[in-house]
């Protein structure tokens, strides 16, 4: 060795869980390979008890970011989009170490994934304009219809695809805008884009609790997850047996359950900022009061 | 000097008394607060006095304001530039350019000539100029409010807490729409309308500008703006903004002057959608001007709106809604419930916790973080101000006025007015007076509340005090009113639209409907 060689400082990619950065409480940990089979980085593995925490943690966290204004929440996501934008090189190389995509992909990636945010940013204080109504009844009442967020939505990227980065910001946008509080399970492949956006999340004032980020096996937490009580949708990208488990599991206490195949096309724009992706994130509350004195 | 005439019932008192607005020394920062009647009814107790804070944020105001045009600051091609004034002090700020009918040709040019690029630019890139702008109004807030009530005269504690965090969340809003016009309209393909001629009034100059120019900008549109003459400052420091933040050059231009400038534009070949803020007066004669050459138009004019207060209401919320409703910004408010109208059994309470309220407020520099009520925005009109207070005390109403506190010397300034004993022919229930001065009257039944709120060829906003649902909602169904506020008063956001019914305009600013008047049809 060289007396001026640098030794590089090694990350270890923790979870993100109520704000924090913690550990797997397992102890366990991931290897992260390359394209190559090199060793990238180690991650956390997370378990049943880091599900759970994650999930009691977006349970307390969704009364306050569901009940912050729609305006709020729009300039969160938007400061989110902000905080990638300053990332760009970061959540590029995140990509290419474990896909090896050419460097111009995964940059052309990142840019979606980044427009993306904002997009959905503008969802904030829309989509109850366009999903919700004014019903004219054939009574003197005044009726109206309204979403709502549904509350604890776990969105699982089990088998993340060619665009690992922008499928997973699509996972998860849809339920934490409408203000859902979100657990996140990036694909433990191509996580690393996922656990960038983690990282920039605190320092973009989403909520501590409102988004919750986890790294492991999809097959072990997919069982966990559909039998969690507390969750009330999942949203996932998901084939095989872990889908199955999900659409079983789930009919137990009645989640909504959005199972996408592993070839969706996350880049088709038409069908990603529609909000009809809202659909199993929200409830629609339909109130009548009297309209006669 | 203050006398009451609230113990008599409405319709049966005198003339009291009409105040003049008094010259006086404003260095002692003595106001005649009093507090709100206890809750055992007692008088008030003595008053206190006040501390100056006034707002420090220093504030450059350059010798001459220029247009903006093409996306840059130039000199007037009339070669004439005209004083704006602060109200609250008579002191010139600046120098603005006067723009004349070339001045507008060069900018309706260069707002046709970045039609093309900027349309076509895809919707999520124009949204991010949008989000842009909605940020760097965000940072240099305090400095804009601070400009706005030096311009204006308005409180500093409104323009830094209403007018600002709104102009920029309706940027910001719409920013949002920018790749969404299609879920707005039904089965729609939006495509922008062209050139938008755009006057707005004084009243809330910044606001009026964001309120204009967001939903145009959102939906493809490239815009001339004309700010009214008293309070073009905040404008051209948006102007500012829109160069920080590279919006193309001449997708927003932004022409100074008074009424002959506005004519110039609205009545402009190459305009193709003009919209307008301002009195129902000028807004016809723009209507016609539009109907001649099958402009796109939409107007939202003045108003008379009613603020409806019965007997099951919860009386000290209403008392604060009516103060909200008239004395807000002066009552320089279009939508401002200027007329009140009281179910019969509790006149007596609310004229009187009225009265006591009235005189909490504290007149005087707008720039103090205390002051309740401003300068009135300029000496034309305060002078009409004061002609309907002396009309109404001349048609026998009762003129009630907080009337101890001194007056800075300088200035334009009008004390908080309501009037009793005011019949529906009375000028005063009438006319818009645009002036804090509220005119108080009573009914027995709701369908009389109803009937009389609507006897108006105005329909801009109304307000609704009740605890009762379905009393609410079946008022305000049957209110000829764009906006009905319900147990509250003035309030605005992004996400909701405003307009009038009748006389007051047509055509919605804001959410998803204030759309539609920028996009083709």
């Amino acid at each position: 060795m060289a007396d001026n060689e640098r030794i590089p400082v090694l990350k270890t990619w923790k979870l993100f869980v109520k704000g924090a950065f913690p550990r797997s409480e397992s102890g366990r940990t991931l290897a992260l390979h390359g394209p190559k089979g090199e060793l990238v980085a180690h991650l956390s593995h997370a378990s049943r008890k880091d599900l759970r925490d994650a999930v009691e943690a977006a349970r307390a966290a969704f009364p306050g970011w569901s009940g912050a204004t729609a305006y709020l929440r729009g300039q969160i996501v938007y400061r989110l989009a902000e905080m990638l934008e300053g990332r760009r090189g970061d959540l590029a190389d995140g990509i290419r170490a474990t896909t090896g995509a050419s460097r111009k992909k995964a940059e052309a990636e990142v840019d979606r994934a980044i427009d993306r945010t904002v997009c959905w940013a503008g969802w904030c204080d829309k989509f109850q304009m366009v999903l919700g109504s004014r019903n004219p009844v054939a009574g003197p009442y005044h009726n109206f219809s309204m979403p709502e967020p549904g509350g604890v939505c776990v969105a699982l990227q089990a088998d993340a695809g060619e665009t690992p980065l922008l499928g997973f910001m699509s996972l998860v946008l849809p339920p934490l805008c409408a203000g859902n509080a979100v657990v996140a399970v990036a694909d433990a492949r191509h996580p690393l884009g996922a656990l960038l956006v983690a990282e920039s999340a605190p320092t973009a004032d989403v909520p501590a609790g409102a988004l919750n980020v986890l790294t492991g096996q999809a097959a072990e937490l997919a069982s966990w997850v559909a039998g969690h009580r507390d969750v009330d949708s999942v949203h996932a990208q998901a084939g095989g047996e872990v889908a199955a488990t999900l659409r079983a599991g789930a009919a137990e206490n009645l989640k909504r359950v959005t199972v996408l195949s592993a070839d969706e096309d996350f880049g088709d724009e038409e069908r990603w900022t529609n909000p009809r992706r809202l659909a199993s994130f929200v409830e629609t509350k339909t109130i009548w009061h009297p309209s006669s004195a | 000097m203050w006398t009451s005439g609230l113990g008599s019932p409405e319709g049966a008192g005198p003339i009291h008394r009409v105040f003049k607005v008094e010259s006086g020394r404003f260095r002692t920062h003595r106001y005649d607060r009093r507090m709100p009647e206890s809750s055992s009814g007692t008088a008030p107790v003595a008053p206190w006095d006040y501390s100056p804070a006034p707002e420090t944020v220093p504030v450059t105001v350059p010798e001459r304001t220029r247009l903006f045009v093409g996306g840059k600051f130039i000199d007037p091609r009339s070669g004439r530039w005209f004083d704006t004034v602060n109200p609250a002090t008579e002191a010139v700020l600046s120098r603005i350019a006067e723009g004349d009918a070339s001045d507008v040709d060069a900018a309706v040019a260069a707002a046709r000539k970045a039609l093309k690029p900027w349309s076509k630019l895809p919707a999520r890139e124009r949204a991010k100029y949008l989000y842009r702008i909605a940020r760097r109004i965000q940072e240099r807030a305090r400095e804009l409010a601070v400009l706005e009530t030096m311009d204006g005269g308005k409180p500093i504690k409104e323009s830094r807490d209403v007018d600002v965090p709104l102009a920029a969340q309706h940027f910001f809003h719409h920013a949002g729409w920018c790749d969404k016009l299609r879920y707005a309209v039904p089965g729609g393909d939006p495509r922008p309308v062209g050139v938008c001629g755009q006057v707005i009034p004084w009243n809330f100059p910044l606001l009026m500008a964001a309120w204009k120019l967001a939903p145009a900008l959102a939906c493809g549109n490239t815009v001339v703006l004309k700010p009214a003459e008293t309070t073009s400052l905040t404008a051209m420091r948006l102007a500012e903004i829109l160069q920080e933040c590279d919006l193309p050059p001449g997708v927003v231009n932004i022409v100074t002057g008074a009424g002959d400038t506005g004519r110039a534009l609205v009545e402009h070949d190459g305009v193709d959608k003009v919209a307008f803020t301002g009195s129902t007066e000028v807004g016809k004669r723009i209507a016609k001007a539009c109907a001649a050459r099958g402009t796109r138009l939409t107007l939202e004019l003045g108003g008379k709106s009613p603020n409806i207060v019965f007997a099951d209401a919860a009386i000290d919320q209403a008392i604060e809604g009516i103060v909200q409703g008239i004395w807000f910004n002066q009552g320089h408010v279009c939508c401002a419930g200027s007329r009140l109208f009281v179910e019969e059994s509790v006149l007596p309470e609310v004229t009187r916790k009225l009265e006591m309220r009235m005189r909490t407020l504290r007149v005087g520099d707008p720039l103090d973080k205390n002051t309740d009520i401003g300068a009135i925005n300029s000496k034309g009109q305060l002078q009409t101000i004061e002609r309907y207070i002396a009309a109404g005390a001349e048609e026998g109403c009762t003129v009630c006025q907080s009337g101890q506190q001194a007056l800075p010397a300088k200035g334009y300034w009008c004390r908080p007015t309501f009037m009793t004993g005011v019949q529906p022919a009375h000028v005063v229930a009438r006319e818009e007076i645009f002036g804090p001065v509220l005119a108080v009257m009573s009914f027995r039944t709701p369908e009389e509340a109803i009937s009389r709120a609507n006897n108006s060829p105005y329909g801009l906003a109304a307000g609704v005090w009740t605890e009762k649902g379905s009393k609410v909602f079946d008022v305000a169904r049957r209110l000829q009113a764009g906006v009905v506020w319900c147990n509250t008063y003035n309030q605005f956001d992004a996400t909701s639209p405003f307009g009038g019914f009748k006389e007051s305009g047509f055509g919605r600013e804001g959410g998803m409907q204030g759309l539609a008047a920028y996009l083709a049809e």
